[in-house]
Order: structure tokens, then sequence, then C-alpha cells
């Protein structure tokens, strides 16, 4: 703590006594003070014996009054810091005037501590105390939450940090958390309430505009068309915004830049940690390699990168080493490019260095709207010559690829249904005819099926259901949204790989396939066409059997689908060494595959963890049931 | 065999890492005429491998080869990882179709590769296609994503390979998938009753909430030669994502006009609105008409909803007490010059099946209002806008008007408000 950090707490307080709150909550940002940087680290709870305390408070961010829900008077929630192997309990105090909860994010244990309302326990009455207990069985970095209305929403989040039994193999000289969050003036509710009454363009400020036509700025005329008659918005990346949100580290807005401090040759390491609603976050910290070492709690094999892309709930842990007595700003851009977290990494507190300024937001393609890569010119590196003619060595398949000087076979990759091994089933593509092929190459749509029904037996088709992915590909291998081309290394799902072999290597007993559905105009989230509250059936594993779930994205945005009481195996080409996680980034027309060991008995909440997402139905039961367990 | 599987494998990490669009594993249909000698043709494979590869677990603890233990064993390999063939469906390999579990090649995965045709050694082709598919051949546009070299644990000089061949890279069985249960398992801990209240919250939560909307898309006043005139357009809905109440109303007057200050028309509907699909829905329900007088109530039905190219439709059918048939079709298209600046095309179309001169509507194209709006939103929800407006009587309702004296055609210039909470 320094005396500059002294002097600031408290004329902070004497503002507002002195009734300094209504002045600054009128003053423009501009004109806020700026602080020369907060140095302060969370604060931190740790021991077998931990009381939390859950009530409503104010908070300050870049000099603005917000109204908030903390937990022990903090947003973030403090730092939960406990050791591998030890037992802890938790004693949750609920001071609001509603139901409350905490969900220990990515934490293995009994599925009726796992705190979920109306799943895993009843919640937490207004004024009750809820005591969980449980043995704590892994090492990592995760984070707790409310999984109560919206409350997540308004800082009831939190960073937990365990520490290994042994020596922990990632060594370093000194460690931060960073806790990524997104925050806005406006209630949840009424955030909520607009995106049902209008849809994603109401947050959007950089959609398409005739200005932007006649610049010949984004699509030209003949896409937007295109896109129009598909009543498909390119630039809804995000349905909650920078114009609405401040990105916060550490619940610091971008102005109180909030400051890490080293010595310059140390290795720091960096949790990070995704807490927003509704944010995606591209990470990076100009001038300084980024070793990514632990993704989701689990460690990985050391890469290393310049910047990577955080979806929301996921985790990583990264080492850097500044070895210049300098300033370097930890910058974490907004997917959509409307706004940025930064902070500060510096020998010293008060120091701060050139913030980037914001880059030109993505466009969405046709491959995020599911129709595969037609992008031919994104093939290179395919030798087409000798990928093209295995193509036509033979049977129903040849027929169709013939005639289509693909480029490249490569842009296949989604036809993935038995049902539709001949080419000749292809979308708009006339049996043979590579003419078809090659208008689509040039942007033409004519003739996709955006909504075919036989893609995707199993989903119920219906108002909610408003794309469904003629050809849904892949992209582990590729960087997140608009990542594509910014000129250096970016993580991607492929990277990760596992330190220890993974705990059960079996093969699959089974696969399922589960669709990411949703209507944007309607603003309906889904899993299969089916909301939580259409109370379907839970998703049924039978204890201790392993599933290969796939998990096919019909939408154009990106959903960081999380599954409670598991890890599960990312299936990227890793085998025994394939990355675990809690929480999977399932990109725009994407798929995931990742192998799951059903090994905690009970029933447990599968979601979509963009907030307004899941609180619009992108929720499942899933049910893990001994075998022969009647019930 | 094995050497060929060991290519294929190659094959799509060697491309699907780095651009993961060009991987083959998707390619359905796929028809490779295996090929015994792949392997030696592919520059990358190191048959030292092999061998290793082949001897991965299995599940069900058949009596296989000695199983690999990964991260000691690294040999110095290219990424023979199969398990980018997972995904290759279509694929067939008659006489290796054993499953998974029991297959000795387990981990070449290609067991559970339903439609690939792999007569064993039937053909070149694989041989000559698979050295296009190195990673020497990939040099790509986008170097820092082909860059194996920097890929972690994955360097070519080693522990590429050590992925060990279980794990993700097995194909999955064919178990049945269980019956769902029927009781929520938090019920065994939570006796008598205690989780009902938050089940039903847990559903209201997630996808089962109400919401409402009040939206005035017009709300003016209507300057015009001698006759200035107001006019409005509303609409409200509530309810859940589905099945909605919705309340519209329209009507227009004419202030300090040469016959003073009245209404002209006024109508309320109240309808049901059920979602159709993602765009469209059906609403049914009454209007009924302040006026002219004198008043009339009908039977409604209609569409609503956003057609291609974003244009905000509707159309309904109206059927009065008195057994006449109305109709009206209204659209209307959000043109954004900038992000706040919007120019608003609007038409509507009046009809009718028949004349009633009470109301002096006559038959076909009663009137039509050509409008076109500029505002500027202050907020979303808050926009003034100017424009023009011009409306005209057809037909016999055009008569109607002229032997009363009034105008057939009005054009406005107009100043109001959009506004919606």
């Amino acid at each position: 703590m320094s005396p500059g950090l002294n002097r600031r707490d408290l004329f902070r307080g004497a503002a507002l006594a002195g009734g300094g709150l209504a002045l600054s909550a009128w003053l423009p940002a501009w004109a806020q003070p700026i602080s020369s940087g907060i140095a302060k680290p969370l604060p931190t709870v740790s021991g077998n014996d931990i009381t939390l305390k859950i009530a409503h408070q104010m908070m300050m961010i870049d000099g603005r009054q917000s109204h908030a829900i903390g937990i022990n008077g903090t947003v973030p929630a403090p730092l939960i810091r406990l050791r591998q192997g030890q037992n802890v309990r938790l004693s949750v105090i609920n001071d609001l005037e509603e139901d409350s909860s905490i969900h220990w994010h990515g934490l293995l244990l009994p599925f009726q501590f796992d705190g979920v309302p109306g799943i895993s326990f009843p919640g937490i009455k207004p004024k009750s105390t809820f005591v969980y207990e449980f043995p704590i069985v892994q090492a990592g970095t995760y984070w707790y939450h409310s999984h109560s209305g919206l409350q997540e929403q308004l800082g009831h989040y939190g960073p937990i940090v365990i520490d290994p039994e042994g020596e922990d193999p990632i060594q370093s000289d000194r460690e931060h958390v960073i806790v990524l969050s997104d925050h806005s003036q406006m209630h949840p509710h009424a955030i909520f309430r607009k995106l049902k009454q209008v849809g994603g363009g109401y947050f959007n400020y950089q959609r398409q505009t005739l200005a932007g036509l006649l610049a010949k700025e984004d699509q030209p005329l003949k896409d937007r068309l295109d896109w129009g008659n598909m009543r498909m918005d390119p630039t809804d990346v995000s349905d909650v915004t920078g114009s609405t949100y401040t990105y916060l580290v550490n619940g610091h807005g971008p102005r109180d830049n909030w400051t890490a401090l080293f010595k310059p040759g140390e290795r720091v390491r960096l949790r990070f940690v995704n807490a927003s609603a509704m944010t995606t976050f591209n990470v990076r910290i100009p001038s300084l390699k980024l070793t990514v070492v632990q993704a989701d709690g689990l460690n990985v094999r050391p890469v290393e990168v310049d910047e990577f892309q955080i979806a929301v709930a996921e985790t990583y842990d990264v080492i850097v080493t500044p070895t210049d007595d300098r300033a370097y700003t930890l910058v974490g851009e907004s997917v959509d490019r409307s706004g940025m977290a930064r902070a500060t990494l510096a020998p010293r507190e008060g120091m701060t260095a050139e913030v980037p300024p914001l880059r030109k937001r993505p466009l969405a393609d046709m491959k995020d709207m599911g129709m595969g890569d037609m992008d031919m010119s994104g093939m290179s590196g395919m030798d087409h010559a000798a990928m093209g003619h295995d193509m036509s060595a033979g049977g129903a398949a040849a027929g169709g690829m013939a005639g289509m000087d693909m480029g490249a076979g490569a842009s296949m990759p989604s036809m993935q249904k038995p049902a539709d091994s001949s080419m000749a089933n292809m979308p708009g593509m006339g049996s043979g005819s590579g003419d078809t092929m090659g208008g689509m190459a040039t942007g033409g749509m004519g003739g996709m099926n955006m909504r075919d029904a036989s893609k995707a037996p199993q989903v119920k088709m219906g108002p909610g259901v408003q794309t469904i992915s003629p050809m849904p590909m892949d992209r582990t291998g590729e960087p997140g949204q608009g990542l594509e081309d910014v000129g250096h290394r970016v993580l991607v799902y492929r990277d990760l790989m596992a330190v220890e072999r993974n705990p059960d290597v079996r093969a699959p007993d089974r696969a399922m396939e589960i669709h990411l559905t949703g209507n944007m105009e309607r603003y309906m989230w889904s899993f299969d066409g089916v909301k939580l509250s259409d109370k379907r059936e839970p998703i049924p594993f039978i204890e201790n059997e392993r599933v290969r779930v796939t998990l096919v994205n019909d939408t154009m945005m990106s959903h960081p689908i999380h599954l409670h009481g598991h890890f599960f195996e990312l299936v990227t080409g890793h085998g025994e060494y394939s990355p675990r996680k809690h929480t999977v980034n399932v990109a725009p027309g994407g798929k995931v595959s990742f192998d799951v060991t059903a090994d905690a008995v009970g029933d447990w909440a599968f979601h979509c963890h963009m907030l307004y997402h899941m609180h619009a139905g992108m929720m499942r039961v899933v049910s893990v049931r001994p075998r022969g367990d009647a019930a | 065999m094995k050497s060929l599987l060991l290519l294929i494998g190659a094959a799509p990490l060697a491309l699907a890492t780095p651009v993961s669009a060009q991987s083959m594993q998707n390619m359905p249909g796929m028809n490779m005429p295996a090929a015994q000698p792949a392997a030696k043709k592919k520059p990358v494979a190191k048959p030292a491998s092999q061998p290793r590869r082949a001897a991965a677990p299995t599940a069900k603890g058949k009596p296989a080869t000695p199983k690999r233990r990964a991260p000691a064993a690294k040999p110095k390999s290219a990424p023979h990882d199969m398990s980018g063939m997972g995904a290759m469906s279509g694929m067939e390999m008659p006489g290796d179709k054993t499953p998974p579990t029991a297959d000795p090649h387990a981990g070449h995965d290609m067991s559970g590769m339903p439609g690939m045709t792999m007569p064993d050694g039937a053909g070149g082709t694989m041989k000559h296609d698979m050295p296009g598919m190195d990673m020497q051949a990939a040099p790509g546009g986008q170097p820092m994503q082909h860059d194996m070299s920097s890929m972690p644990g994955m360097a070519m000089d080693g522990p590429m390979a050590a992925h060990g061949a279980g794990g993700t890279s097995l194909m999955p069985g064919n178990a049945p998938a269980p019956q769902p249960p029927t009781d929520n398992y938090a019920d065994r801990v939570y006796k008598n009753g205690e989780m009902a209240a938050s089940r039903t919250m847990l559903h209201k939560e997630h996808g089962g909430s109400s919401s409402s909307m009040i939206l005035f898309n017009l709300a003016e006043y209507q300057v015009r030669n001698g006759r200035d005139g107001y006019r409005w357009d509303g609409e409200a809905w509530f309810g859940k994502d589905l099945d909605r109440l919705v309340v519209k109303t329209e009507g227009e007057g004419v202030l300090a006009g040469r016959s003073g200050t009245y209404m002209e028309t006024a109508e309320v509907q109240a309808l049901y609105s059920r979602a159709l699909d993602p765009y469209w829905n059906l609403q049914a329900g009454v209007r009924y008409d302040f006026k002219a007088n004198p008043s009339r109530t009908y039977a409604t039905i209609g569409i609503e909803g956003v057609a291609p190219y974003w244009f905000e439709t509707e159309a309904a059918l109206f059927l009065s007490n008195k057994g006449e048939v109305l109709g009206r079709i209204e659209g209307y298209y959000d043109q954004r010059i900038t992000q706040r600046l919007i120019l608003q095309p609007r038409l509507e179309v009046n009809l009718s099946a028949q004349n009633v001169p009470e109301t002096r509507i006559g038959a076909g194209i009663t009137n039509a209002e050509l409008g076109l709006r500029l505002r500027y939103e202050l907020r979303r929800e808050f926009a003034p806008y100017i424009g023009v407006s011009y409306d005209r009587k057809f037909g016999r309702t055009a008569d109607y008007a002229r032997s009363d004296g009034g105008d057939v055609k009005a054009a406005s210039f107009v100043i109001g408000v959009r506004t919606w909470f």
C-alpha cells in the first residue's frame, strides 16, 4: 500500500461525504481525474473456514459511482486462495433482498455444492446463510460467481487460486490475478429487455451505413444485399458492447489504470479470468511475449504467443518476463473492438505506457454463418493438384468434385454427416456442377439454404431457430474472430496440449451432437431449438461412461459453453494429451468436439456462459446417474 | 497398412492445424483406394515411430501391443496424430470395421469411419496425393499459423509425436444413449419439496420470462396548405417469445382546418400474436374504429414480421360487424445513413372489397400513404424526425372525397418523434 493510494482513497471518501457524489456523476468521463494507477491487489481470503457476505454496494469506476453487488465489500469478490488437498468450509451470507447463490466455476465437487439454484440446491434465501463444504482436489486458477438471475453482471464474481499440493511446476517470481469483466450503468434487466425488444442492434454503434458504403468501407453493395436478403448483420459480433459497457480489470476502468508491479527480469505469472457477462476479450501486452502455461486451471505445455482470445468464463495463466525498466500496457480489447479493458505492468506505481488505439472491428463472413470456407484465397499452401485427384478417385463423390476447381478440397470440412457424403448434396450446388461452386466463391450465396432442417435432425425447428449452419467447420485451429490478420502470433485451441496425460484415455462409448441455436431478431437462444424453460428432460449420462460431444454452432455468435462438475478433453488432435477444459468457445458457424467422462453423479448445469444467452434459455440440465439407478 | 494410416493421419494435422479450413477430416464420401507403399513416398513420416503408434491401448484391455507411455517416448517423427481423422465420416474401411474398443489399430481410428472405402492396396492414388499435403508444401499466406515449429510441444524435432495414441484420438463407439431420468437428483439431498420454488424460478429465468414494448413509429405534426393535421401509428406488445398480446393504434386528424379541429380516423386493435417462424407472427383479434363515425368493429387477422432485406412488414384483413371486408398492407425500411441518422421510407395501402358509403370508402385501393422520414436517434428510444408524406385517395373513395368537398391528395411536411420504451 503506497501513501499515494491512501491519499486517493481518502479523497474519494471525502468527496462522497461532501456530496461530491452527485457532482462526479454529472461530470463527463473525460473531465474525470485520471488515476495515475491503482496498484492495489485484490483482497484475499484463505484457510479452511471462509465467510463470504453477498451485499449491495457502490463501486467507483473511472471516477463514476455505480451500483453493484459485491462480496465482503469488494468487486470483484475477494480472491479465495486455497491449497490442493485441503477441505474448505465456505459460509455464504446473502444480505440481498433476493435469492442468491455462488457457483464455484471449474471446481470438482459434490453436485449439491455446485451452487445452481433449481438444479443443485434451493438457492440462498435473502438474509440467510448457506454453508458449502467440500474437499479441494485440484489446483489452478478458477473463479466463482452468482448463478441467480443476472447478479453476475452486477459484480457478483471473484477469482479462486488453488496452489498445488507439491511444488508448483510453473515457477514464477511473482504473480498477479487479473479478473476481466464488463460493467454497465444500465441495470442488467434493462439490458436484457432492450435485447428482447429490438434484438442485437440496440447496443451496436458499428453497423454498416450508407455513408460507409459511399466511402467504400465494409462490405460492397452486393454483399450487403446478400446479407440483407438473409436478414443477417455481419457487424453483429457482440450483443452488448462498449456503448454501454466499461471494461474492467480487477474492478477498475481503463482510466483507473490498475497497475501490476514487477521488477525487471522477473518471471511474472498473470492469472487471467474472464468474469464478463457478455464480453470476449483479445488480450495482449505490446512488446511482451505471453507464454501460456495453463488453461481453465490445468497446466498446458508452454505456448508463446503475442495475443490470445479469452471467452467468457475461461481462464488462462500466462508467464511474462519484462526485462526493461519501463511500463507495459495490458490490453483487453473487446472482440467487437467497441472498447477495451486496460491495465499497466510497471516497475513502480504511477507509470503508464502507450495505450494502442482500438483496431477495426471485424465483420462476420460466410464461414461465420456456417457456410464453410468459400473464401478460396484462404487456401494457399495447399497443393491443389495433388489434392484434387484423390477426390476424383471414386464413386459418387467424384461426380460432384470433379468439376470443382476448389483450389482445394479443403473447404469441405463441414460436410460431416454421412447423409451428405456425396458432394452432390452440397447445398446450393448442382450435382456435379462446378459452376455453382465457382459462383459461391465469388461471394454469391444463391441457393444456399440457411435453414435446412435435414442438417440437424434433432433440432426442434421453430421461431427460435433462425439458421442451421449448412457446413459447420472445426475452427479450433483458427484464431478467434477478428484475429486472422493481426500480424502476430495468436493462440488457437489446437496449440493447447495437456502437460499430464489425460486421466481417462478410453475411446468414447458413444457420440452425440448438440446444436447451438438462436434467433437474433427475437433474441431467443437455445440448445437444439429447445430452451431450458421448455422443460425438456435432462441430457442423460451413465456414471463413468465416456461420450464424445460435438457442439455445432448454428448461429453467427460465438458461444462459450460450460459444463458444470466436469472437465472435458478437446478433440483437437492431441490424443492422450488433449487439453482439458470446463468451458469451450464455439466459433460462429463452427463446431467443437470434446470427450467427457461422466464421473460425477448428480444433476449439473450445462449452458452458454454469455449471461443473456443463458437467461434467454440457452441452458440444459445434464444428469449423470449410476448404472441401473432407478429414480 | 499402418504406414498408410500414419500417412493419412499426418496429412490432416499438417494442414488442419495451420488452417483448419484445409482439414481433410470431413470429406464425406471420400474414396481412398489405399496403398501400402504410400508411406514410403511421404517425406515427413519416419517409420521408426510406427510400431509404437500401432500399439495403442484399447479400452477393454485387449491383449494388444504394449501400451504407449506417451511423454517419455518421443520418437522423432512427424505429428501422426490420427485424431485429425476423427471426423472422417463417409469413409469406409472394409476389413477393419471392428468396433474401436476392440480394435488393435485403435490408435489409428480408422475403424470408426463409416463409409470410407479403402480396398487394401487398391491403387496408387493416395501416394501421389500425399506429398502435396505435407508441411513443406504449405507455405501459406498466414505464416504465423503455418509455422509448425512454434507450436508448443510440437516442434519438428521431437515431442511432436508424444501425444499418445489413445484418448481423443480414438473413435467413439455406438453404445446407446441412456434413458433420460424422470426425477431430479437434488431432491435426494434437499427433501420435502425444498427444491420446488427454485426450480420454478430456474425455468422462468432461463427462457421463460415475459417482456413488453410500446412503440410509436409515427407521432407527428403535418404541415400542409391551409389544413395542418396530425397522425400517429403505434404498437405495443406484452408476452413471452412466442405468444404475445399486441395492441395497435393509428389515426389522423385536422388541426384548425376550414371546418375546425377534428379527428378524421382513429382505430385501435387488440390482437393475439403467435410466432410462426423466426421472422413472422400471425395476429388475430378485433379492431374498433372510434372515427370515422359511424364507427365499426372488425374481426382481424394478419401477419407481421421482417421480410428479407429487413423490411418491416404487416398485412391484415378486417371483417366488419356489417359484413364489409377491408385490407391493409404496410411496410417500412430503416436505412442507416450514419449510426444515428436514419432514413425511413414507408408505404401504407388500404383496400376495400366493397363500397361503404357510410364511412366514405370505395371498393379497390382506397388510399395510400408514401412517407419519407429522416430521424436522428438521440437515443435508440427517442428519435426526432422530419420528413414528407404524400397521401392520396383512389377510385370511388376519391369520388366520395370530392363530392364532400375534401381533398383527394395531400402532400405534407411532417415533424415528429419516433419513440419507444
